[in-house]
């Protein structure tokens, strides 16, 4: 397996982008590094095949955006939406990832190993994400279905407007959104837990140690008792 | 003999209409909530008048002189623009709000017509993608069913900020509605109420917007027209701004544009009326010298060929139907008259579209109801309607002199109101006056 080289220096995103998407489900070309990526938007975005991406450094916005099959590794920092409706494949962020990470993604792994900002796992719809460090505020608001896992502490409004995503935290949740509470933590989802942790890579965390919050179901359907909810 | 005493005098504030809706308020606690635009008397396109040939200018013979009607859109940025035979575009309408049915009735009209149709909140359905020659797709706030698949296969990309009926609102779609396609679609449990999100989950604001257009050109390969919709409020900003994030295309939607379903103080009170937002959308991309390099498609109240004609002479590029492709597949037909009046309503004011029991079966999911609409035959009527539009355009155009409908121009226009003189910026009719010029 060869390592193919697209320096950022040298070529436009353009280039980068529709060289990946050229790439067919059984290409021999599988490996990728991206040099010089520079915070550059939209990075190795809308990639379909089942190849291994590193970028050598930070990204800008959406890098890895609507990501399918692929395996992306940004060696740095992530902008705004990193895995933005991420479909299958799974996201690496070695440093931190900022708002709206994973927003709206419906399936894969996200995985952040540093912290990430505020809105995290916004609108998601079945993606699994987990943050070795904090959350900001107004995360998983509105998440739909999926796995958030924290390793951290969690910012203001979590889970804010929650519909059937589950919120795994670790450490302190500094208040919850409305319609969101804290659920047992029954074996089914201790086991569970750990199956992410695992894949994630943080197999050294206990996944006892966690508390699980979702959604209390009071607001799905309008009720003007809970007009004091909005 | 007894003292006359006044008439009984009903209250021009408090009239009937308002004292029924605080009644309904008190007794419910909750506000109202319909489908459609705004139904109030609003200055239209009804307020102006074409001046048509004279002395000074020659008409072009009807039926005999050519006047083009086709229009490109998308050519600025998209590696494959769109070329639709007709300006006259189906506007986005969700699977979910209509039914199977409907979206693909809309699809065949459309296409037997030669010009595009639109998805809606919830993603692309198969059918409404095999039936649409042209098919834009939505891009949410709420992302519901939002693939990158369905995206690559769309023929252009509609960023939607707002809608005419509720700038500023998300949209809704009420249980009763939300079967098991319908959430599956969406990523929801089945009969829940769905209040979409009002703002997309990634990005706020227009430097960000710029950086989302270029995440879709490079997902997409630089190929698809993307255009950016806005509801009407802020005209001359919003598509100013839209136009400098890169959009190619800019749809402005007036309050007469339907929904499926909205709170009725939003749909009656937020935004302007489409003929109020014109001039200052042409007049933002003629200041940036884009204008007809961005396209602009205009909507909210679009009825007949003579709207269509105006909304051009004003500057814009293209129109969308949305509330008219519905009443040309059989919305609000009187022939429902018996079902209209079980319901409290009747044909021509039916707007319950949120409850999903609409006879026609258009507005609805109940398979019984649904399988009233003949897609084929709603179809062909949908693209009668749409022949019947562009020929009463070319009309007037050929009335004008124009070889094509896009050289309508303001000049060929006055206004029946100051009102309306003001906001088209035509002269009153009978004066040179403008107001405000």
């Amino acid at each position: 397996m060869s390592v193919v080289t697209i320096d950022l220096a040298e070529h436009p995103t353009r280039y980068l982008n529709s060289t990946l998407h050229g790439l067919r489900a059984d290409t021999n070309q599988s490996f990728w590094r991206v040099l010089n990526p520079r915070g550059k938007h939209a990075l190795a975005a809308g990639v379909q095949a089942p190849v291994r991406v590193e970028i050598a450094g930070h990204a800008g916005y959406f890098c890895a955006g609507m990501n399918k099959c692929a395996t992306v590794v940004i060696e740095g920092n992530a902008g705004n939406g990193v895995a933005e409706n991420m479909m299958s494949g799974r996201v690496i962020v070695q440093g931190d990832a900022s708002a709206a990470a994973g927003a709206s993604a419906h399936g894969g792994l996200l995985v952040i190993c540093g912290n990430a900002a505020s809105r995290c796992g916004i609108s998601m719809k079945g993606v699994d994400i987990v943050v070795g460090g904090n959350i900001g505020h107004m995360s998983a608001f509105m998440a739909q279905a999926g796995t958030l896992t924290v390793l951290g502490d969690a910012g203001d409004n979590l889970g804010d407007s929650i519909y059937e995503a589950e919120i795994f935290v670790r450490g302190t949740v500094a208040s919850l959104g409305s319609d969101c509470l804290e659920k047992p933590m029954r074996t089914e989802h201790v086991s569970a837990l750990a199956g992410r942790l695992r894949e994630a890579g943080f197999e050294q965390a206990d996944p006892a140690a966690f508390r699980r919050y979702g959604s209390a179901r009071q607001l799905y359907h309008f009720h003007p008792d809970n007009a004091g909810a909005y | 003999m007894r003292t006359p005493r006044p008439a009984p005098r009903e209250s021009a504030t408090f009239d009937r209409e308002a004292l029924a809706e605080i009644r309904r308020a008190a007794a419910t606690g909750i506000y109202d909530i319909r489908g459609a635009g705004a139904k109030r008397k609003l200055p239209h396109f009804d307020d102006l008048l074409f001046l048509g040939a004279s002395i000074s200018r020659y008409p072009l013979e009807g039926y005999r002189e050519r006047c083009e009607t086709g229009v490109v859109l998308g050519a600025r940025h998209a590696k494959k623009p769109i070329a639709l035979r007709i300006p006259i575009t189906i506007a986005g309408m969700s699977f979910g709000s209509l039914s199977a049915q409907a979206k693909e009735a809309l699809g065949r009209g459309a296409s037997l017509a030669g010009t595009s149709t639109t998805t809606g909140d919830g993603g692309m359905t198969q059918e409404e993608r095999e039936h649409s020659k042209t098919l834009v797709y939505q891009y949410l706030p709420s992302r519901y069913g939002m693939n990158p698949d369905d995206l690559r296969a769309a023929d252009a990309i509609e960023i939607v900020i707002g809608q005419g009926a509720k700038p500023g609102g998300g949209g809704m779609l009420l249980g009763q509605k939300v079967n098991r396609r319908v959430a599956a679609m969406r990523t929801l449990p089945p009969g829940i109420d769905q209040r979409s999100a009002c703002r997309h989950p990634d990005w706020t604001g227009p430097d960000d917007l710029e950086i989302k257009i270029l995440e879709l050109r490079e997902i997409t390969d630089w190929q698809k027209p993307i255009y950016v919709k806005v509801g009407a409020s802020r005209p001359y900003y919003d598509t100013a701004l839209a136009a400098k994030s890169g959009a190619d295309v800019v749809v402005l939607d007036g309050m007469q544009g339907g929904t499926a379903a909205t709170q009725t103080v939003f749909i009656e009170h937020v935004g302007l009326p489409i003929l109020a937002a014109i001039r200052p959308a042409v007049q933002a991309l003629q200041d940036l010298g884009l204008h007809r390099t961005v396209q602009l498609i205009v909507s909210g109240g679009i009825r007949n060929g003579a709207d269509v004609a105006k909304a051009l002479a004003l500057g814009a590029d293209a129109v969308s139907i949305g509330t008219a492709a519905l009443v040309a597949l059989g919305d609000n037909e009187p022939c429902y008259e018996a079902e209209y009046a079980a319901m409290g309503t009747h044909a021509g004011a039916y707007d319950a579209w949120h409850e999903g029991r609409d006879p026609a079966g258009i507005t609805t999911q109940d398979p019984d109801l649904a399988s009233r609409l003949d897609p084929v035959l709603g179809g062909r009527r949908l693209a009668n309607f749409l022949a019947v539009l562009t020929l009463e355009t070319q009309t007037i155009a050929r009335a004008c002199g124009k070889s094509h409908i896009h050289n309508l121009e303001p000049e060929d226009l006055v206004a029946l109101t100051v009102e309306a003189a003001a906001m088209a910026r035509v002269p009153l009719a009978g004066t040179s006056w403008i107001p405000g010029q």
